[in-house]
């Protein structure tokens, strides 16, 4: 692999409060490169706090520090709102977990995808909604054009994020950070989802942060995983790796998931180690 | 080893059932004193009541009763601090005793609507149905006359005084509770923790005083202190229009009507009893504020 | 132990009727841990609900002990069966105190010695007297799902209804609110009905399991015949694929 896509170094967010500074993430550093990247972790982990501290998402009185942030060569540290306005959505974007508040509860599904075009890459009217019609197909909805005229509350959970996945890949970014995209949705229905980010991300070559509690899913979509616990990274490795996991956190993690395959008597409950907050 | 007060209340880990509503309580007041507007809001109403209760003592000895038809429509002066009135009354006097009216008004007013409004609310929220329809169909009813107008017919069917113009601004004032406690209701009776104490065998009425009225009892409260200055604006004006408090009690509202004729020569008349329906109404709606953001459960963590 | 024959439920009328549950019949033996697993809109909740008596339009033949149980439930039916709710933010009361909660229970059934069952109560799910007279904000995710096991528990239950327990908590949480109720079922000799949409969860915790989609029971299969893929319909099998993680396609 050439140069990362992204290239984080130490980057920390800190909220002040009344009872002194929460650490929400604590120096983090990590590469991405045109591949599938997984973020792992429990509730309180971080690893909703790293997806949004990449797009400067941070809201006050947030404090985002990093000694290195690069994204395609450029840095994204001290970035303006207009700096910012320009990259989201063209060329970083980024899918949440439900759909239902990520869109416009009152424009029709089709007029939506399109406006993204038209802001983002400045097309015309007539390219934009073919575009918008091609990329509901890409997102392989059944019948694009009725789904073009629809609402969202008109669609079902897996739909709605098939739109969303559609949305914000009309645009054509190079990085997708996508924050548990399939965790409000029906396991069946998941692996579909999954199906075609894996495509576009191959098709594309499109560098992927996929964030998420799931291991099982995890493990099985993505190449490379980091674990995170307390805002740490704990670790790194291999994604076809992570049964032999180093970390005495993820292994217990993994010990703790009841598995469909290795019927377990109880199940390993977790010992926290203030240790590994070092 | 001794803890203070202060660590006791804010205790993490209450050791009774007491210290944790004592704690809770002592939690919401903190965030009262934290916001200026609703602690002035709270040193207004201390106030009122301070003033109603040592009316006497404050009055130094002056009667808001006696007439000195001789000092009619004095001037404010060392004597008469606030002046007197068209017939040789200590305004000073009258205004500090009508600080009991008012809070005898709010007090009655409030322990009249707020069950009232809670109990029609709740029963049309969790029994729906036939209940809900007729119960909402007679507020609305309540609802669609302006609320003075039915004060005011009320109070001339009931005759004129202070305990009659109370009652006809509680028939006129709980119809919003009601909404507001119905619309809670819905809310509430959907959630799990209902549908535990359902599973627990619990009776409807048991269901509806134990569970959801404490629910429904904060913004009820938030909507009684801010409609508080309406009330005594009501009150006032009933006063005004003859049908509240008689004469010689020291109502606001009648004291302001009283000045009425006279407020381009004697605007004290007017002016002082103006004055202070004016702080309270203040008082009430700044602590209404205050309290609605304590109580707002966006706000608990 | 119970009994259900013919169960559907609809919600809704005229012509916007849903119908969430089609002509299920399922019977669970005493002290066994039986399971529902399904997708959403499969009517997996609306069985356990029915079961429980809170669902109103529900037309069936329900037997608990082999007493009827359809209709009006009287105090001691529900003494039979308690339930747990899937979010353990909502089902405490806000503005009541875990002893107060727990004190409620006792209180409708007229149980004597409140201030020592509440402390066995809570000593059972693993809380310690520090929790009592906390209130649902000052508690975890897992701690309330704890309050909310030994709410269920302390009118001692012979059957206990579970809908999705663990679904809202961290997989380290569920870990321990798993084995939490596998003790307690040893321990209470609970018969149990599980409904979760996690295979791994059911297998982990009930002999039998029945699958459901689209209002209907699609199969009832052994814990062990699911872990080993014996199963006879195609969807069962489709949800056991599915569950075990993406495969990649090759290239």
């Amino acid at each position: 692999m050439s140069d990362p896509l992204l290239s984080v170094r130490n980057l920390s967010v800190s909220y002040p409060g009344r009872t002194g500074i929460t650490h929400a993430l604590k120096e983090a550093s990590f590469d991405l490169g045109r591949e599938r990247l997984g973020i792992v972790g429990e509730s309180g982990s971080g690893k909703s706090t790293m997806g949004r501290a990449i797009l400067g998402l941070i809201p006050r009185p947030g404090i985002v520090s990093a000694e290195r942030m690069d994204f395609m060569g450029s840095s994204l540290i001290g970035n303006s709102d207009r700096d910012w306005q320009r990259l989201r959505g063209r060329r970083i974007s980024m899918i949440m977990q439900d759909p239902k508040y990520s869109l416009n509860p009152v424009k029709r599904i089709g007029d939506q995808i399109a406006e993204t075009c038209r802001l983002h890459l400045g097309s015309s009217r007539k390219d934009a909604e073919k575009r918008a019609l091609s990329m509901l197909e890409a997102v392989q909805i059944r019948n694009p054009d009725t789904v073009f005229t629809l609402y969202p509350h008109q669609l079902s959970g897996g739909m709605g994020q098939r739109v969303m996945i559609a949305m914000m890949l009309v645009a054509e970014p190079d990085l997708l950070i996508a924050d548990e995209p399939t965790s409000a949705l029906d396991v069946t229905v998941q692996n579909e989802v999954l199906r075609i980010l894996d495509r576009l991300v191959r098709e594309r070559g499109m560098g992927l942060l996929f964030i998420s509690h799931n291991l099982t899913v995890v493990s099985s979509f993505c190449d490379r995983v980091l674990i995170m616990y307390g805002g740490r990274i704990l670790e790194q490795c291999a994604a076809r790796d992570l049964a032999d996991a180093k970390h005495p956190y993820t292994r217990a993690l993994i010990a703790a998931a009841p598995s469909l395959d290795h019927p377990k008597s109880e199940l390993a409950t977790l010992v926290r180690d203030p240790e590994w907050l070092k | 080893m001794t803890v203070s007060l202060a660590e006791w209340l804010m205790d993490d880990r209450p050791a009774s059932r007491r210290q944790a509503v004592l704690g809770n309580l002592y939690r919401g007041m903190r965030a009262i004193i934290a916001n200026p507007a609703a602690l002035a809001g709270l040193i207004i109403i201390l106030l009122l009541v301070a003033v109603a209760i040592f009316a006497p003592v404050l009055a130094l000895g002056r009667s808001p009763f006696a007439q000195d038809l001789a000092q009619r429509l004095a001037a404010p002066s060392a004597v008469h601090w606030l002046g007197t009135d068209e017939l040789g009354r200590d305004i000073y006097a009258r205004t500090l005793y009508g600080a009991r009216v008012t809070l005898t008004i709010v007090f009655l007013v409030s322990i009249i609507v707020a069950p009232i409004g809670l109990a029609v609310g709740t029963l049309a929220g969790y029994l729906g149905g036939w209940v809900d329809r007729v119960l909402m169909r007679i507020t609305d009813v309540f609802l669609a006359f302006p609320r003075l107008v039915l004060a005011l017919a009320f109070a001339a069917a009931l005759g004129p005084g202070i305990e009659n113009a109370v009652i006809a601004i509680s028939l006129t004032a709980w119809p919003p509770y009601a909404r507001i406690a119905r619309a809670e209701t819905i809310t509430i009776a959907g959630s799990d923790f209902i549908q535990v104490v359902v599973l627990q065998g619990a009776s409807t009425l048991r269901i509806l005083f134990r569970h959801v009225v404490p629910l429904c009892l904060s913004s009820v409260i938030v909507r009684l202190t801010l409609d508080m200055a309406g009330i005594i604006l009501t009150a006032a004006g009933l006063g005004f229009l003859g049908l509240g408090a008689q004469p010689p009690t020291p109502e606001w509202g009648a004291m302001v009507s009283a000045g009425r004729e006279v407020i381009l020569d004697q605007w004290w008349v007017a002016t002082i009893p103006g004055i202070a329906i004016f702080i309270v109404s203040l008082g009430f709606n700044l602590l209404g504020d205050g309290l609605r953001d304590v109580f707002d459960p966006k706000a608990e963590r | 132990m119970i009994d259900i024959a013919d169960l559907s439920v609809t919600f809704g009328s005229g012509n916007r009727v849903v119908h969430a549950v089609r002509g299920v019949s399922l019977s669970v033996e005493e002290g066994e841990s039986f399971g529902i697993v399904g997708e959403s809109g499969s009517g997996k909740s609306t069985v356990l609900k029915a079961i429980a008596g809170l669902v109103p339009n529900s037309n069936t033949h329900l037997t608990v002990q082999g007493r009827p149980a359809s209709g009006k439930r009287t105090k001691a039916d529900r003494r039979l069966m308690q339930f747990v709710f899937q979010d353990p933010y909502a089902s405490l009361h806000p503005r009541q105190t875990v002893d107060e909660a727990l004190r409620e229970p006792l209180a409708i059934h007229g149980l004597d010695d409140p201030e020592n069952r509440i402390a066995q109560a809570l000593s059972e799910v693993g809380l310690g007297v520090e929790h009592r007279f906390r209130y649902p904000h000052q508690l975890s995710g897992g701690q309330r799902q704890r309050v909310a096991i030994a709410r269920a528990l302390i009118l001692r239950p012979p059957v206990l209804l579970l809908d999705e327990p663990t679904s809202a908590l961290d997989v380290s949480v569920q870990a321990e609110i798993l084995n939490l109720i596998s003790r307690l079922k040893q321990a209470n000799r609970l018969t149990i009905i599980l409904v979760s949409h996690d295979l791994g969860v059911v297998a982990h915790l009930c002999n039998r399991i029945a699958i459901m989609q689209f209002g209907k029971l699609v199969e009832v299969v052994s814990a062990a015949d699911l872990r080993s893929g014996n199963v006879t319909s195609d969807y069962t099998r489709a949800l056991i694929e599915a569950s075990r993680g993406f495969v990649r396609a090759v290239d």
